[in-house]
C-alpha cells in the first residue's frame, strides 16, 4: 500500500464531519444491534445434538411442548451479536470506573483460568465428599484467611452476596437472642447513612428500623447511640469504614456501648478493602460482618454478580451459622449438611442456600489472596486510600467536600458547587461518560446533598488519576463558567443518549413481544 | 505487585499533594489500639501466577471431575454440555468487569441482554414477565413464597413433599423469620399426594416442584384450578429448566409464579455456585416482584433503549419497605444462560429436550431388563432407582471407580430409613451408552 504523501485529515473542519448519519444506523465500531429474536431465522441452530435413541417416551402421558416461540440463530449470528453487545458496555477493563461503594478494582485473569480448572468447575454438589477433598479443603482455606484477616473465630461461607451475608448476620443475631430467650429485642439501629440494603434486610428478618441521625462531622457518635440503645434492640448495623468514606473513631465505644445494653455489632463490611491487613473487624468489638467477595477480593462484577457474601462471626454468634459448613475431621474434610450430623454445642439456624456458597468465587477469592500476599494486601489497602486522598486533595478547590480531613478509600463531595449552575450531580455524571470514564456513584449516601462518592481503587495507576483529575477539573471550571448546555446534552458520543426512565416505569415494557401481523 | 501500578516515587508525589506525612498518617481515625502493626499471621508475602497456580492446581487435581467418568448426579444441579464460545464471549472484559448497569448509556450492552433474558425466561416458562435473576432456585422459591402473601395478603404456604429439601429448607429459614405459616407435605418416593386438601382459604400458595425430586412429572392443571378456588397462588418449581423444551410449561398449566434454578442452561457444576434463579410471574403481579426489572423506553433522539425499571420496589429506593433485600443478582450467570438458550433456539432447546429424555428412557428401559426397580411411572430426565441395601453405602463404594451413580434421597431425607435404598439417577445429552451400561453393570449385575 502506498501512503507517501496521502493525506490523513480530511479538508472540512472535523466537527463538521461528525454525525452526517449513515445508511446503516451504525456509527463504525459501534453498531444498532437488534435483539434476537428480531435476527430469527427459523429453523437455525448453533447446536448440533446427536440423534436420540428410538425409545417410547416416559412423560408420564404429558403431551410433549410445542412452539415456544425461542428465535433460530447460527452461532456466527450468536457470536457477533453478543459481541456488539459487549462493545457498548464500560468495564474496569475499558476504563476507570469509580463507582464509590462498589470497589471496582482490576480481576486478575489468572483468578478466572483458575475457576475453570475441572477439577473446580465441573464438581457436582452431590458427589459423594471422597471425590471432592480438593474442593472442601479450598474452602476451609479461604474460611482460614478470613478469619485471620478480620481475627475473627468463625465464619460462614454460604451467602451469595452481600445483602445475603447480611440476612446470615441478622438471622444469627435473632438466633442467639432466641437462644438468651430475648425474643423482645425486635429494634435495629441504622445510622441514616447506610446502604439501603441494611434497612431492608433488617425488615426482611422480621425486626423494625430505628434509623440513627448522622453527625455534622460525617460520623456516627458514641452519643447518639446510646440516646437509642435499650433493652429492646437487637443490634446496631453499621458500616465501617462508613458510606462517607470515613473511619469511625468512635467504633470501639459504639461497640462496647451495644454490648453493654445488651444488643450485638453487625458491621456492614462493604468497605472493608479500605483496612485488609491494617485493621482486624475484631480489636473492634464485631460480632459478624460480611465480606463482599467480588468487592474485596476483586472476584468480578459481571454486570451485577454474581458475588459472595462469607460472614465472619464473633463466638457469641458462631454456633448458630447456617448449614452447611465444612469441618476438618479425622479422615479429611467433611461437609455438614444436617441438623443430625452437627457438633455438641452448634445449633445452625437454617439454610441460605441450595449448596454449599458460591464456590467459583471462594476460588478466585484466594488466587486473589494468595497472590497479594500478605505484603500486597496491605499495600492495596494503602494505596486504594492514597489514591482516593489523592482525589480529594486535588480536587477539593474546585469542587465542594462536605467533610474535611482526609478520607479511607473513596472521596465524597456534595453539589454546593453546582449551586446557581443549573447542573446537577446527574448532569455532571453524563458529561464525565463524554471524557471516557465511568461515573461515580451518584446521590449516595443519603446524608449529603447531590452525592459524588469517588472511589478510584489500588489498581489505578497516576497518570490515569492525573487524567481524571484534569477531566473534572476542566468541567467543574465549564460548570461554574456558566456553560450549562455543555452538561445538559450529555453524554453525546454514547451508543444512546440519556434514556427516559420515567416512560419505562409508566408503561414498562419487560419484554420483546412479536409486532402485530 | 503485579496488580499495583503505583510506585514508591509516585506514593511521595502523591503524599506530597495530600499535605500528608505518610500513608499511616491517612488512617489516623483508626484507634491506637486497633492498628495491626505486624504483617498477617502465617500469610507468605505475594506470588507469581506460576506459583498460585501450581498451588491450586494441585487442590483441583485432588477432586473428581464429574465430566471424567459416568456421572448420574442431578437433584438441583445438572452436567449438561455448553457451546465453547459461550465462555469465550463470556470473558469479554466488557461483560465480565462491568456492573449493575447504574448509567444506562454505557451499560447497553448488559441491559440488552437483561432484556433478551427476561423475555427467554418468560417464552420457555409460558409466563408473562421474568425479572434479572436471583441468588439460585431455593432463594428465588423463598422469594415466590414471600411474594404470593404478599398478593393475597395470607400467610399460609404449602409445600409438596416432592420439593428438594433444600428449596424446603431455604424457604423455611427466609420465611420463618417473618413468621409465615409453612405446611410441609412428607415426601413419598412414588409422588402420592394429596395438595389441594392442604389448601385452606388462609392459604397464600402451594409451592410445587415439576418434575418433582424423585423425578416424576404431572399435569398441574387440576391443582392450579384447585388453588384458585380458594384464593390461592400456584407457585411452580423447576430445578432442571432443560424440562421446559419438552414439557408442558408451567404457566400454560395455570402457575402464578414459576421460580427455577437456570444452571443447567450456559452454567457448569462449579460445586454448586454460582447458579442462577430464574424467577417468572403474571403481568398483574408485577409491582410485588423481587429483584431487578430490565425494561425497554427511548432516549433523548427517539432510539430504543433500555434501563432498570420499577426500581421503587428495590432496597435501594425503599429501604425498610422493598419487596426484598436482594441487591447484587447473578447478572453473568444470566448472560451464560441467555448466549446458551439463543444458541440453541427453538430446535436446539427442544431437541435438547428431547434427547435427554430419550436418553433417561433409554436407561430406564436398561435397568428394568436388568432387574432393576425404577420407581417411576413418568420422568423427564432423572428418575428413582431401588437399590439392593444402603444406596448412600453404594455410591461411595463406587467413587472409588470412579463412578459417580446418582444421589442418595438420605442424603437429602437424612434419617428415613423407608428412603435409604433409594437413588437419584439423572442423565443429560453428556451421558453415553457405555456410561449407562456401566451404571446398569453396578447396579444389576447383568447388561
Amino acid at each position: 500500500m502506498n501512503t507517501q504523501g496521502r493525506k490523513t485529515t480530511p479538508d472540512v473542519e472535523s466537527a463538521a464531519a461528525t454525525d452526517v448519519g449513515t445508511y446503516t444506523g451504525n456509527r463504525a465500531l459501534v453498531h444498532e444491534e437488534p435483539l434476537i429474536f428480531e435476527l430469527d431465522n427459523p429453523g437455525v441452530t448453533g447446536v448440533d445434538l446427536e440423534a436420540a435413541p428410538a425409545v417410547a417416551s416416559r412423560l408420564g402421558g404429558l403431551k410433549a411442548r410445542e412452539g415456544i416461540g425461542l428465535p433460530g440463530l447460527s452461532e456466527p449470528t450468536v457470536v457477533r451479536h453478543y459481541t456488539r453487545l459487549s462493545q457498548k458496555n464500560f468495564g474496569i477493563d475499558s476504563t476507570m470506573y469509580p463507582l464509590g461503594s462498589c470497589t471496582m478494582k482490576h480481576n486478575p485473569r489468572l483468578n478466572e483460568k483458575l475457576a475453570r480448572l475441572p477439577g473446580f468447575g465441573d464438581i457436582h454438589p452431590m458427589q459423594p465428599q471422597s471425590t471432592v477433598q480438593g474442593a472442601l479443603e479450598l474452602i476451609d482455606q479461604l474460611a482460614h484467611w478470613l478469619k485471620t484477616l478480620t481475627g475473627m473465630p468463625a465464619v460462614a461461607m454460604s451467602p451469595a452476596a452481600g445483602a445475603h451475608g447480611e440476612l446470615c448476620g441478622l438471622m444469627a443475631i435473632r438466633a442467639a437472642l432466641r437462644a438468651r430467650g430475648e425474643t423482645s429485642r425486635t429494634r435495629v439501629l441504622v445510622p441514616e447513612s447506610a446502604h439501603g440494603t441494611n434497612p431492608a434486610t433488617a425488615a426482611f428478618c422480621g425486626f423494625t428500623v430505628d434509623a440513627i441521625p448522622a453527625e455534622a462531622n460525617g460520623r456516627v457518635s458514641v452519643e447518639a447511640v446510646k440516646a437509642k440503645l435499650g433493652p429492646d434492640v437487637a443490634c446496631i448495623m453499621l458500616t465501617n469504614p462508613n458510606t462517607c468514606g470515613l473511619f469511625e473513631p468512635q467504633v470501639k465505644e459504639i461497640a462496647d456501648a451495644v454490648h453493654a445494653a445488651g444488643g450485638y455489632f453487625y458491621c456492614d463490611g462493604a468497605n472493608y478493602n479500605a483496612i485488609v491487613g491494617r485493621v482486624r473487624p475484631a480489636d473492634l468489638g464485631v460480632d459478624a460482618m460480611h465480606i463482599n467477595l467480588h468487592k474485596t477480593f476483586s472476584t468480578p462484577h459481571g454486570g451485577g454478580g454474581p458475588g459472595s457474601g462469607p460472614v465472619v462471626l464473633s463466638d457469641a454468634l458462631a454456633p448458630y451459622a447456617p448449614l452447611p459448613y465444612v469441618v476438618h475431621g479425622a479422615d479429611g474434610f467433611r461437609l455438614v449438611e444436617h441438623e443430625g450430623e452437627v457438633e455438641q454445642g452448634a445449633q445452625p439456624f437454617g439454610r441460605l442456600k441450595a449448596f454449599h456458597g458460591q464456590m467459583g468465587m471462594f476460588v478466585r477469592a484466594l488466587a486473589y489472596i494468595m497472590s497479594h500476599g500478605a505484603d500486597g494486601l496491605r499495600q492495596a489497602s494503602s494505596d486504594a486510600v492514597l489514591n482516593a486522598n489523592y482525589v480529594k486533595a486535588r480536587l477539593q478547590d474546585l469542587m465542594s467536600v462536605p467533610f474535611d480531613g482526609y478520607c479511607m478509600h473513596e472521596a465524597l463531595f456534595d453539589d454546593r458547587f453546582l449551586k446557581d449552575t443549573g447542573i446537577t450531580t446527574l448532569d455532571f455524571a453524563k458529561a464525565m461518560i463524554d471524557e471516557g470514564f465511568h461515573p461515580m456513584t451518584m446521590y449516595f449516601p443519603l446524608v449529603v446533598h447531590g452525592a459524588f462518592l469517588i472511589e478510584p481503587t489500588e489498581t489505578e495507576s497516576k497518570a490515569t488519576l492525573d487524567q481524571f483529575i484534569g477531566a473534572m477539573r476542566h468541567l467543574a471550571g465549564k460548570a461554574k463558567a456558566g456553560d450549562a448546555a455543555h452538561f445538559l446534552a450529555a453524554p453525546r458520543y454514547t451508543p444512546r443518549r440519556r434514556l427516559d426512565e420515567t416512560a419505562a416505569a409508566r408503561k414498562p415494557v419487560l419484554r420483546w413481544t412479536p409486532p402485530a401481523a | 505487585m503485579r496488580y499495583l501500578p503505583l510506585t514508591e516515587a509516585d506514593r511521595r508525589e502523591m503524599l506530597a499533594a495530600i499535605g500528608a506525612p505518610s500513608v499511616d498518617a491517612l488512617f489516623g481515625d483508626v484507634p491506637a489500639a486497633a492498628n495491626l502493626n505486624q504483617p498477617i499471621a502465617g500469610l507468605a508475602p505475594h506470588q507469581g501466577e506460576l506459583q498460585v497456580e501450581r498451588a491450586l492446581s494441585r487442590l483441583a487435581a485432588r477432586n473428581v471431575p464429574a465430566g471424567s467418568c459416568p456421572s448420574f448426579l442431578g437433584a438441583g444441579a445438572y452436567r449438561h454440555h455448553v457451546p465453547a464460545s459461550v465462555d469465550q464471549l463470556l470473558t469479554r472484559g466488557e461483560f465480565l468487569t462491568s456492573y449493575t448497569p447504574y448509567q444506562p448509556e454505557v451499560t447497553q450492552g448488559t441491559l440488552q441482554y437483561l432484556f433478551e433474558f427476561q423475555t427467554q425466561v418468560a417464552l420457555i416458562t409460558g409466563m408473562d414477565v421474568a425479572n434479572a435473576s436471583m441468588y439460585d432456585g431455593a432463594t428465588a422459591c423463598a422469594e415466590a413464597v414471600l411474594m404470593a402473601n404478599r398478593v393475597t395478603r395470607r400467610n399460609r404456604a404449602v409445600l409438596s413433599g416432592g420439593l428438594h429439601p433444600h428449596y424446603r429448607d431455604v424457604t423455611a429459614t427466609t420465611t420463618g423469620v417473618l413468621g409465615v405459616d409453612l405446611v410441609t407435605l412428607p415426601a413419598d418416593p412414588k409422588g402420592i399426594e394429596d395438595l389441594a386438601a392442604a389448601i385452606d382459604d388462609k392459604t397464600s400458595c402451594v409451592v410445587v416442584q415439576n418434575p418433582t425430586l424423585f423425578g416424576h412429572v404431572a399435569d398441574l392443571t387440576p391443582l392450579a384450578e384447585a388453588c384458585h378456588a380458594k384464593g390461592a397462588l400456584l407457585v411452580v418449581v423447576v430445578t432442571e429448566v432443560v424440562s421446559l423444551g419438552l414439557m408442558p410449561s408451567p404457566g400454560s398449566m395455570g402457575a402464578d409464579i414459576v421460580v427455577a434454578e437456570g444452571q443447567s442452561i450456559g452454567n457448569g457444576l462449579n460445586f454448586g455456585g454460582p447458579y442462577l434463579g430464574l424467577f417468572a410471574t403474571r403481568d398483574k403481579f408485577v409491582r410485588q416482584m423481587p429483584g431487578r426489572l430490565c425494561g425497554e423506553t427511548v432516549d433523548a433522539d427517539g432510539k430504543r433503549g433500555f434501563v432498570l425499571t420499577l426500581s421503587t420496589r428495590e432496597q435501594h429506593i425503599r429501604r425498610e419497605k422493598a419487596t426484598s433485600n436482594i441487591c447484587t443478582n447473578s447478572g453473568l450467570c444470566a448472560l451464560a444462560f441467555t448466549m446458551h438458550l439463543s444458541m440453541l433456539g427453538e430446535l436446539g432447546f427442544t431437541g435438547l429436550a428431547r434427547l435427554n429424555h430419550a436418553k433417561a428412557a433409554q436407561l430406564a428401559d436398561k435397568l428394568a431388563a436388568a432387574g432393576v426397580t425404577v420407581l417411576n411411572q413418568g420422568f423427564f430426565n432423572e428418575f428413582t432407582v431401588q437399590v439392593t441395601g444402603d444406596a448412600a453405602a453404594l455410591v461411595d463404594r463406587l467413587a472409588a471407580e470412579p463412578l459417580l451413580a446418582g444421589v442418595p434421597v438420605s442424603r437429602l431425607h437424612p434419617g428415613q430409613a423407608d428412603l435409604a435404598d433409594l437413588l437419584l439417577a439423572a442423565v443429560t445429552e453428556t451421558t453415553t451408552e457405555d456410561d449407562m451400561d456401566a451404571l446398569v453393570q453396578a447396579l444389576g449385575g447383568k447388561q
